[in-house]
């Protein structure tokens, strides 16, 4: 019995030893690999470098890394901080000066700081958002590339019904399901609540909720006809959907549009950089790039440089 | 926080309809007893075989075990990526059978366990006295084994029942109804306050359930068995 006690000491020491000296980093951090590259960088001149930030989805994140590239390529010194979660949360990083720059959507800018906003043209966004931002923030030049909600079908619910806006659903919503994310439902100026004012949309049974995840599967199986897909998701093409015209002009309109912090981003060169990038994206364009991460699974950073060096940028 | 809270219960509005609180809690039980009795079903005849055999008794249970370390939360996911495949249209079986399935999963190995460990731990001299008196081998079984095994088989069902509730939560993910939908859908649109009654009104079912079935429990149980202890 010693013999054994000895053994089972022994082995426990083992196996804690082995267990300390295993992967290092904090795992409640929620930042991505991307911070430990800067932690690394800012040795150099200690705070010069700008920072570019993101959000926690892919489309967000690859920005960020095309617009820190592109920045780079032009002897700017940039880095990037993805993963930062919603929009309160980085538009306090900006303004406390931990992100410099970060890749933002004209439209639910504009409503986020005023939610009386409206206008019609993407134009109209863009100086809604300009209007509305924060003194200590500058805007830049807003891309071609537009990200909304939308009202998106299957391609056979809209042969069916001959379905091509949304004002198009209002005779046949009654016979059809409406689902999608848990707070779409209760938005009351972009969700089903405006949906049922402004179109006077009324849909058979009860809104299905689901996470972003299941939705596109629900779409496609039938258990719901009608949802709110962010028109530069992937799925969108991959499986044929269509997206209605919002004839009614219920969405705002969200251009890519990169905004900054107006005290580190004063250089002329920054703008002229980001603007040049921000001409080149176009909504197909960024559609690509979220498919070729989300679904050929490459690095974000990867996608962006190649994206870069196709485009002349680096 | 607190005030929203009390606020949010305060709430007539919220106490009425189908996002209201009687009706997910209505949904809630029902799934969770739906689950129950299907694990029910298939746990006890299975752990009063292998008590009163003692044969397979190690590879059932092992498997039963095996089933508890599944992560219910992914296997959920998965079950319903591949039924809401098979019942397309307008219908919740696609999402309806992975919950039940997932929860049944949950339920069965402590039901088992229970059962298996009671009647294998009947007093021996209970046993030697049935067969004496010329018993066969299933009256042994059904009217002197199960009975002394009452006390594990319901502990085991209420550890079941436990964790069947607290795990039927899950059912809101995929767009079912149950208290889980306080959950997920406070969390969707940033009201904690939502979220946090949600997760008191499962606990507090959880509670109940418990009671109930404590309450159950000396009901059905032969007063000599609670003497013994």
């Amino acid at each position: 019995m010693k013999y054994v006690g000895k053994a089972v000491a022994a082995f426990a020491v083992a196996v804690m030893a082995l267990a300390g000296c295993g992967g290092g980093g904090d795992p409640l951090s929620k930042t991505d690999e991307d911070t430990k590259g800067q932690e690394n960088k800012s040795g150099q001149g200690g705070g010069e470098a700008l920072v570019v930030g993101g959000a926690n989805f892919t489309e967000s994140k690859v920005l960020a890394e095309i617009y820190a590239g592109a920045l780079n390529a032009e002897g700017i010194q940039a880095t990037t901080r993805t993963g930062i979660g919603s929009r309160e949360a980085y538009l306090g990083a900006l303004k406390d000066g931990s992100v410099d720059i970060f890749p933002e959507y004209t439209g639910n800018l504009a409503l986020h700081y005023d939610p009386d906003a409206t206008a019609t043209s993407a134009q109209g966004w863009y100086d809604a958002a300009k209007n509305a931002l924060p003194k200590e923030f500058t805007i830049f030049a807003m891309a071609p590339a537009q990200d909304n909600d939308s009202v998106t079908v299957t391609r056979e619910t809209a042969d069916q019904y001959d379905l091509k806006k949304v004002s198009d659903l209002r005779p046949v919503a009654p016979e059809l399901v409406i689902g999608g994310p848990p707070e779409w439902l209760t938005r009351e100026k972009t969700g089903v609540p405006a949906l049922e004012k402004t179109y006077g949309l009324e849909f058979q049974g009860e809104y299905k909720r689901f996470n972003p995840g299941l939705q596109v599967q629900a779409l496609k199986n039938g258990q719901i006809d009608v949802t709110n897909i962010f028109t530069t998701d992937p799925a969108i093409f991959l499986n044929d959907f269509v997206v209605l015209e919002d004839d009614k002009h219920v969405f705002p309109l969200s251009n890519v549009v990169p905004i900054g912090n107006k005290a580190a981003t004063g250089e002329e060169k920054i703008g002229a950089t980001l603007d040049a990038v921000s001409a080149e994206l176009d909504t197909e364009t960024v559609s690509d790039l979220v498919k070729q991460v989300d679904i050929d699974k490459k690095e974000p950073k990867a996608v962006a440089q190649e994206w870069l060096k196709s485009n002349g940028f680096a | 926080m607190i005030s929203r809270l009390l606020a949010w219960f305060g709430d007539p509005a919220n106490w009425q309809g189908l996002d209201g609180i009687p009706n997910r809690l209505l949904e809630h039980i029902g799934y969770s007893l739906v689950a129950l009795v299907v694990a029910l079903v298939i746990a006890v005849p299975v752990g009063l075989w292998i008590g009163h055999t003692g044969r397979g008794g190690v590879v059932v249970a092992g498997l039963a075990n095996g089933f508890r370390a599944l992560p219910t939360f992914g296997l959920l996911i998965a079950a319903v990526i591949v039924l809401s495949g098979v019942f397309r249209g307008k219908t919740d079986l696609g999402y309806v059978l992975p919950t039940l399935l997932v929860l049944v999963i949950l339920g069965v190995p402590p039901i088992l366990a229970g059962t298996y460990a009671g009647v294998h731990g009947v007093d021996r001299a209970a046993r030697d006295a049935a067969y004496g008196m010329g018993m066969t081998g299933r009256q042994v079984l059904l009217r002197v084994e199960a009975p002394c095994a009452l006390p594990l088989i319901m502990s085991g069902v209420r550890s079941a029942m436990l964790q069947i509730v607290s795990t039927a939560t899950f059912a809101a993910y995929v767009s079912l109804g149950g208290l889980g939908r306080f959950i997920f859908d406070g969390q969707a649109s940033n009201r904690f306050e939502v979220m946090l009654g949600g997760s008191l009104l499962v606990a507090a079912l959880a509670i109940v359930a418990e009671l109930a079935l404590a309450a159950l429990q000396r009901v059905i149980v032969s007063p000599g068995l609670i003497h013994r202890r």
